[in-house]
């Protein structure tokens, strides 16, 4: 009655767009990395030193912010120690940020930075930084890291501000956190 | 029936064996669209006490009657068991029953993984159903499951994946059976544009079904693995993104809405032409607004997260893509008005079920619509409003149209009318009701009332009043319906065409529908002529 052999083709065809859609599935990850990485949507900055040659304009100031954010399941302090500070485009500038570990043991943290408006993203470089790596701290340690950095003199006319914003982590999976 | 092609077959043509094993067993189309229909009810009801319980702690400021962390588990398990336990399910139902009779098929064409995506279910949500007893209570992160919060779940995490792994499963497996059915065994003269809407919504749906629910499965597997096996695709720590999770689930999440809307059209695209007798307008515009509607799915997703962060381009996109849905949503409203109008209609209860279809689905498109401006969902974003929306276009959309169905073909299954005037008592009683309920949140949406939340301000007490009354009053109207079932087959015998104005080959067999049908491919234009 039934003709197996009709059927088989097309449910093959079915099970290939199946585990395809699966493939997109996981595929859709590094499009998406992609896509904010040449467009800068999210506020995403270089995630590797990057050299850069000084061109300074100045006759141009931008203002640059500094705002720093602890997530909540990371035992630690972490604050900018400037708040602000104004600077030419093309001129490369250093700033430091200090972290303790409040945690009475040996901890890793990751800072994940973020950079508004999203539209100036590709025009901040950082030459160093320490979110390039993630950082060891021992028990109650409290260290200076820095950061340099460079605003492109590209940077649209219309942006007189830029906000680089530091979530400081703790790397441990979230579930280990929950439970302590 | 051709006797001479009967007789030829009488070895294959026997009942069903007795007992369990019948349904255990079973690979009969049949049998299997029952115990899916029987399976969603059953859903339905404890999704509904679930919904109960959220409109009993909301019926007055101030927390009453649970825990919030309970509050938040019921909201959560609601959406998971009404979308994937009630509403997907039924429609699955319906299609193992109608479309092999619809389109001249013995049985579907997989029998066995028919089985199987079915037995799959009752485990999947037993599995789902269990973390209620676990402790740590059950997922609490809401149904779209967004990172971090769904990591923080706790034991009943891995419950929760595993769980939806097996209903896409269960999914995928009906889907390819549909579409395999439907290809390559409709009667010999049925072409594709002749088959009937219902048959097509279903083709459509399946397609959706195999393209998305894989992508759900590995977003949640990636979920799994951030949680168990130290990868960061969400995680922000380990250069992940947890945006990126809500991207990979509305493209999931946006076609699935339609996979639960596009069979009510079908269901309502074979009731309303019954019962205005008038053969369904513009039915290829219909097929083409269908595909329209299932393309567009794809391109619009990220109208479901307009506040999380976008670049205007982005917004003006995802925007305008989704006001396009409008177009050929407005065709199947208009083809469905063009064809009652001037048509001789009567009021049945199918009939009922679909008019209200029609007039409250319309209602929550257009406030779809409204969320669709992307300025102005930052004021609606995750406010009641989208609880209002989704509801309209969920219950008084598929539910009744699930419903309807139900209704129209009840007496195919069964043989026996149901009782008409009960039909009807439920049809009034859900279609006040459900408006009762739905229909303040509204208002409490735009006054800012925030979703997914145990305690309110006062100023939003006396529109939460009403809605609890009329869901306890949706709630019991349900009842009404069991009884209706249960008492089908007292009524007087169907006739095989059951409805005066009814079209298709699922009429031609007799009422009930026997346990073997087409066993011989049927001439479906020959049999159509009859019904002129």
């Amino acid at each position: 009655m039934l003709k197996v052999s009709k059927h088989r083709s097309l449910v093959g065809q079915l099970l290939l767009m199946t585990v395809a859609m699966f493939g997109f599935g996981f595929l859709l990850v590094p499009l998406y990395d992609v896509f904010c990485e040449v467009t800068g949507f999210g506020g995403r900055t270089n995630a590797v030193a990057a050299a850069v040659d000084e061109a300074p304009d100045l006759t141009r100031e931008i203002r640059i912010e500094f705002l720093t954010t602890v997530n909540s399941y990371a035992q630690f302090e972490f604050v900018a120690d400037v708040d602000s500070m104004t600077v030419h485009p093309g001129r490369m500038y250093a700033a430091t940020f200090t972290a303790k570990n409040l945690a009475a043991g040996h901890k890793i943290a990751q800072a994940v930075p973020s950079i508004a408006p999203g539209s100036a993203a590709e025009y901040f470089t950082k030459i160093e930084c320490f979110c390039f790596t993630s950082q060891e701290f021992m028990a109650n340690e409290e260290r200076t890291m820095p950061l340099q950095f460079i605003v492109s003199p590209e940077l649209p006319d219309y942006v007189d501000t830029i906000t680089l914003q530091y979530t400081f982590f703790d790397t441990a999976p979230v579930a280990a956190n929950v439970e302590n | 029936m051709n006797t001479a092609a009967h007789d030829s077959h009488d070895h294959d043509d026997h009942g069903p064996v007795k007992g369990i094993r019948r349904w255990l067993f079973s690979t009969n189309h049949k049998d299997i669209g029952t115990m899916y229909l029987i399976f969603s009810l059953t859903m339905f009801f404890i999704g509904g006490l679930m919904a109960m319980v959220i409109r009993s702690e909301l019926a007055i400021p101030g927390l009453q009657f649970v825990h919030p962390e309970f509050f938040n588990q019921m909201t959560t398990m609601h959406a998971l068991i009404m979308v994937f336990g009630a509403v997907m399910p039924a429609f699955v139902g319906l299609a193992n029953w109608m479309i092999p009779l619809m389109i001249g098929a013995p049985d579907m064409a997989l029998p066995r993984m028919n089985n199987w995506s079915f037995w799959i279910l009752p485990v999947a949500f037993s599995i789902l159903l269990s973390t209620l007893l676990m402790p740590g209570g059950s997922p609490a992160g809401g149904w779209t499951m967004y990172p971090p919060l769904v990591l923080q779940t706790g034991n009943a995490f891995p419950f929760l994946i595993f769980s939806v792994h097996l209903m896409g499963l269960s999914s995928i497996m009906g889907a390819i059976n549909i579409i395999v059915t439907v290809i390559n065994m409709r009667a010999p003269d049925m072409s594709l544009l002749k088959m009937p809407m219902f048959v097509w919504t279903w083709l459509i749906t399946a397609y959706l079904l195999i393209a998305v629910m894989p992508v759900l499965a590995g977003a949640v597997t990636m979920l799994l693995t951030d949680q168990f096996f130290g990868t960061s695709f969400f995680l922000a720590a380990g250069g992940g993104d947890p945006v990126m999770f809500q991207h990979i689930f509305w493209f999931f999440g946006h076609p699935e809405v339609y996979i639960m809307i596009l069979p009510a059209f079908g269901v309502v695209s074979e009731i309303i032409p019954t019962f205005a007798r008038k053969k369904l307008f513009g039915h290829d515009s219909m097929v083409y607004a269908a595909s329209c509607i299932a393309f567009l799915s794809f391109i619009v997703w990220a109208h479901h997260m307009f506040t999380v962060g976008m670049p205007l381009t982005g917004q003006l996109f995802f925007m305008f893509a989704t006001m396009l849905i409008a177009v050929p949503t407005g065709v199947k409203i208009f083809n469905w008005v063009a064809t009652m109008w001037r048509g001789s209609m009567t009021f049945e209860t199918p009939m009922l079920f679909s008019l209200a279809f029609v007039f409250l689905f319309t209602i929550g498109g257009f406030s779809g619509l409204m969320l669709a401006v992307a300025p102005a969902d930052v004021q609606y974003h995750d406010t009641y409003f989208v609880v209002a929306h989704f509801h309209y276009v969920l219950v008084p959309g598929s539910v009744f149209a699930i419903m309807a169905g139900a209704y129209y073909w009840l007496p195919k299954w069964t043989g026996h009318m149901y009782n008409e005037t009960l039909g009807k008592v439920h049809f009034w009683a859900s279609a006040i009701f459900v408006n009762v309920t739905f229909f303040p949140m509204h208002f409490l949406g735009l006054a800012g009332m925030p979703r997914r939340i145990p305690d309110y301000s006062t100023q939003f007490a006396d529109f939460n009043t009403i809605a609890s009354i009329g869901a306890i009053g949706f709630g019991l109207s349900q009842l009404l319906f069991v009884w209706v079932l249960l008492t089908s087959r007292k009524g007087a015998k169907a006739t095989d065409r059951v409805w005066e104005g009814s079209h298709g080959l699922e009429w031609t067999v007799p009422s009930p529908a026997p346990y073997h049908t087409f066993a011989t491919p049927p001439k479906a234009r020959i049999a159509n002529e009859a019904f002129e």
